[in-house]
């Protein structure tokens, strides 16, 4: 009886059809033993304005290679950071801050805060490679073939990029050189984000650089122009492939859909009658007189004379803004106004419903330019800066470049007969009706939408396993496999803390 | 020629186990090797299956300790996800003690003591269903004093009062994805012990011939009251936007130990052959949800774990062969309905409708010693079931919990009886 009773213990409850045994799942054409995934941070797992270690282990890459595990994937190696506080040391001095949490600001509410604690994350100690996941946070399509990228001497001066200074196999090793080095089978490769997003984010401060093709001369914020991104991209297609692997590529989503650009409102500037009344007065001679002398002498369209005309009312207004890309007028006024009035005046105009307002506006938008001045209000007195306001023009930049990325991409998948997501189309589902789920809806609301990061630009691990989910439909649509998705209610959004730094 | 008679014992491979919800139907070897029958028969395990039989136990004296170890296994799967999980519970050692005195010819009194509710179910950690259970251990004792009258030869009656003392340990993720900074997931345990209440059972046994048994017996519901339990969480992140914050505090729950009726006769034929029949209804409707309530001063609203259990049957068959006067065979079935409902499905007692196969023999050492075995394999159909009245724990949308569940247990037991 005994010796039966130990015989019973391993008498397990088996289904007649297990899902963990081989051959549940097929892998239809594909291999996925060994798979290699290659972009910028949304491929790392960023999240949170920081690259932490549970960030890592929810990257869309890593959700995808538990799920290839079911049809044979093998190990799937990342270069975890070393902790989950998410900031990097370059010889003990801090480079890169701290993840953000839901915490008490200043005031007390609660809002995106800074994590506290000593981050321990050495880039000058490398973490022994290689590592599937080639995510490299920061960067852009032709950083990625570029030696040098990974040089930690480069670092200090901007030269490098931090991450992959941490993982690089030598000073002079390129991303995808690392990359295409390792043993595979499959592949997968999101990159261009980057090449619009700096741009995007920093209220088209950059450059527009279409028609320059030499990307050593962009600056961080600068559009790369789109024959450049589509020679390094089509080299890097080229390098994955080389091996006989099969691979998917992802397109680049719009980039304005983020809660990043549509959480502040635009109408952001609380008057009362009064007030408002005061200003239009302020603004008066300018309306009537400034911009009709302008038109008549040619210095400005009638169009845009109509676009810079400054109007509030009681209730909720547009803000004044700065955008660089009305005609300069400054050192015209100048001849009739103090100094002072015509550089406020020189490109200003209000805010409008085509304008798209940062987040990161939101602790600038209504404060006061200078404490000692309460009609210095940022928004009335003083212009929202031009860093801080996407305009319509800055904004079909971005979408002209995407498209023509995007044209690329989807060519050279074609081409290649690699699977293809439509990232563009999925995240604007999430933004426009929400996806639902098993216990909610996916949407882009800023917190609260469960898509998106406190960094309003990086999805949370919910939306890297909406992310996975779709790249995973794709490849079995392209290669007949039956790969199975994730419950993406079971992957976490944001997390509060008041562990917050002063 | 012993070595013939266990291969045939295993052969016949029956026993019982496992009643819908967490009902331990393992209160005495001889019986479980008839499918847990013993309602319209007389053995040393009366106390238990009808306290009115006890008066004709021919002994003055008559002792029955047994014990048995259960080796549970349940595989969850969802093929919509390749998510994959199977419970590696410990041993469940369910164990009986019943002692009957005849004081006269017409009175006997006795004790028992068992376990007739109880439920250890251990998942992994995280694992998919982790929001509702990671592990549970469930136990109730039950103390009964006996006593048994015979109102003629064909006519007896008996009951007592029970004493019942239990304790419970639960512990479930917080929810489907909530964590610490570290990822560790927010979770909580809920421990209660020592909590005791009484209840009663009562029975009656009419013999309308020397072969033919009709027996009834009747055991009333035990709410157990947890007045004093704790709840401890923990890895919950430091944030005011939570209700909950790292550290104990104190819970009121109960948990209803449904009352039980079982009727059913037995019939010896040929000598040497004994068939029993029982039915058992278990009024699981007491048992709507699981209700956590949490100490005032926490500000933790209430945890309502809707059950919605309903009432369910089983359905018993047993034979009896004496084969030598040293050996008597046993061999049974039974069907046992689950009192789970559809959409109701929890992990913590993932029961469908089973089969209980039963086995086992009783060999007589001397004049006073009785060696009883027992074995039961339950067998559960795969079944795909839900968890319907989950809310998520941030958004409160529905998240039912949905899945493939294969369950089976092996059920090997012992028993001594000691007659005088």
């Amino acid at each position: 009886m005994g010796v039966l009773a130990i015989g019973f213990v391993s008498c397990e409850a088996e289904f007649e059809n297990p899902v963990n045994e081989e051959g549940f799942y097929d892998s239809g054409e594909a291999d996925f033993s060994q798979y290699v995934s290659v972009g910028n941070s949304l491929t790392a797992g960023y999240a949170d304005n920081a690259l932490y270690i549970t960030g890592q282990q929810n990257s869309y890459p890593n959700i995808m290679a538990g799920q290839f595990e079911l049809v044979g994937g093998g190990e799937f190696t990342q270069p975890l950071m070393a902790d989950n506080l998410g900031g990097l040391l370059l010889n003990g001095t801090q480079v890169a801050p701290n993840r953000l949490v839901l915490g008490p600001g200043a005031d007390g509410a609660l809002g995106p805060q800074v994590l506290a604690g000593q981050p321990t994350t050495e880039i000058t100690t490398s973490p022994t490679g290689p590592f599937n996941n080639m995510g490299i946070p920061g960067a852009k399509s032709f950083h990625l073939v570029a030696p040098g990228y990974g040089s930690v001497a480069g670092v200090p001066q901007g030269l490098s990029n931090p991450y992959f200074a941490r993982i690089a196999t030598s000073e002079s090793a390129t991303v995808i050189g690392d990359a295409t080095s390792q043993n595979y089978t499959f592949f997968s490769l999101w990159i261009g984000n980057n090449d619009v997003l700096g741009y995007a984010t920093t209220g088209g401060s950059g450059v527009d650089q279409t028609g320059n093709l030499d990307p050593s001369t962009y600056a961080s914020n600068d559009i790369t122009d789109p024959q450049v991104f589509a020679s390094v991209y089509n080299d890097q297609v080229n390098a994955l492939t080389a091996n006989g692997a099969d691979g998917v590529l992802i397109n680049i989503p719009d980039v304005t859909s983020i809660p990043f650009f549509t959480t502040v409102p635009l109408r952001a500037i609380p008057l009362d009658a009064a007030t408002a009344a005061a200003l239009n007065q302020q603004f008066g001679l300018y309306n009537t007189q400034a911009l009709p002398l302008l038109v008549a002498n040619g210095i400005i369209t009638q169009e845009e004379a109509n676009a810079r005309m400054i109007n509030f009312q009681e209730g909720q207004n547009y803000p004044i803004v700065t955008d660089d890309d009305l005609t300069d007028v400054t050192a015209i006024l100048e001849g009739f106004l103090p100094p002072e009035q015509a550089a406020l005046l020189g490109q200003l105009r209000q805010a409008n419903d085509s304008d798209l307002i940062v987040l990161t506006a939101s602790s600038v938008l209504g404060s006061q330019a200078d404490p000692n001045d309460p009609t210095s209000i940022v928004g009335v007195g003083v212009p929202l800066g031009e860093q801080f306001v996407l305009s319509a023009v800055e904004q079909e930049r971005v979408a002209t470049a995407s498209a023509a990325y995007n044209a690329t991409i989807e060519g050279l998948a074609n081409a290649n007969g690699l699977a293809f997501v439509d990232a563009r189309t999925a995240l604007a589902q999430v933004a426009d009706t929400g996806v639902p789920y098993n216990g909610g809806l996916l949407t882009s609301t800023f917190v609260s939408g469960g898509a998106f990061s406190l960094d309003g630009v990086h999805p949370t691990p919910r939306g890297y396993a909406f992310t996975a989910n779709a790249i995973i439909e794709a490849i079995n649509e392209r290669y007949g496999s039956t790969i199975p998705g994730v419950d993406i209610g079971n992957y976490p959004t944001f997390t509060a803390s008041n562990d917050v730094a002063q | 020629m012993k070595k013939v008679l266990l291969v045939a014992v295993f052969a016949m491979a029956t026993a019982i186990m496992y009643a819908g919800g967490y009902r331990v139907s393992l209160q005495g070897q001889k019986s479980l090797a008839m499918g847990h029958t013993g309602v319209a028969v007389v053995s040393s395990e009366s106390v238990f299956f009808n306290p009115a039989s006890m008066v004709y136990l021919e002994s003055r004296f008559t002792a029955s300790v047994g014990a048995s170890g259960v080796f549970s296994n349940v595989s969850y799967q969802n093929e919509n996800t390749g998510a994959f999980a199977e419970t590696d519970s410990p041993m469940g050692t369910p164990l009986y003690a019943y002692l009957s005195y005849k004081a006269t010819d017409w009175l006997s009194v006795g004790l028992g003591v068992y376990t007739p509710y109880g439920s250890t179910v251990e998942y992994e950690d995280d694992w998919a269903g982790s929001h509702l259970v990671n592990n549970i251990d469930l136990q109730a004792i039950y103390i009964q004093p006996t006593v048994s009258i015979k109102v003629n030869d064909k006519l007896s009656f008996g009951g007592g009062p029970i004493y019942v003392t239990g304790s419970v340990n639960f512990n479930r993720n917080l929810s489907r994805s909530l964590t610490d900074l570290d990822g560790n997931r927010s979770e909580v345990t809920i421990d209660a012990s020592g909590v005791t209440n009484w209840g009663w059972t009562v029975s009656t046994l009419f013999s309308p011939t020397e072969n033919f048994r009709i027996g009834a017996t009747y055991r009333s519901e035990i709410i157990l009251e947890a007045e004093d339990g704790d709840a401890t969480f923990e890895n919950i992140p430091n944030s005011p936007i939570l209700p909950f914050t790292n550290g104990t505090v104190g819970i009121d729950a109960s948990l209803p130990l449904p009352a039980e009726l079982s009727v059913g006769l037995s019939y010896k034929f040929c000598e040497k052959w004994m068939f029993a029949f029982d039915y058992n209804r278990a009024f699981w409707d007491v048992y709507e949800a699981l209700v956590i309530d949490f100490d005032d001063e926490t500000g933790i609203p209430d945890s309502v774990n809707p059950r919605n259990y309903k009432n369910a049957s089983t359905y018993r068959f047993g034979l009896e062969y004496q084969a030598t006067q040293m050996f008597t065979l046993r061999a049974g079935y039974y069907f046992d309905e689950s009192p789970v409902q559809a959409g109701f499905f929890a992990p913590e007692t993932p029961r469908n409708d089973s089969n209980g196969y039963t086995a086992g023999l009783t060999v007589n050492i001397g004049d006073h010693f009785q060696v009883d075995a027992s074995f039961l394999y339950l067998h559960f159909k795969e079944v795909d079931a839900s968890y319907d009245p989950y809310n998520d724990l941030i958004t409160g949308g529905q998240a039912p919990f949905a899945g493939t569940y294969k369950s089976n247990a092996f059920v090997p037991g012992l028993g001594i009886t000691y007659k005088l």
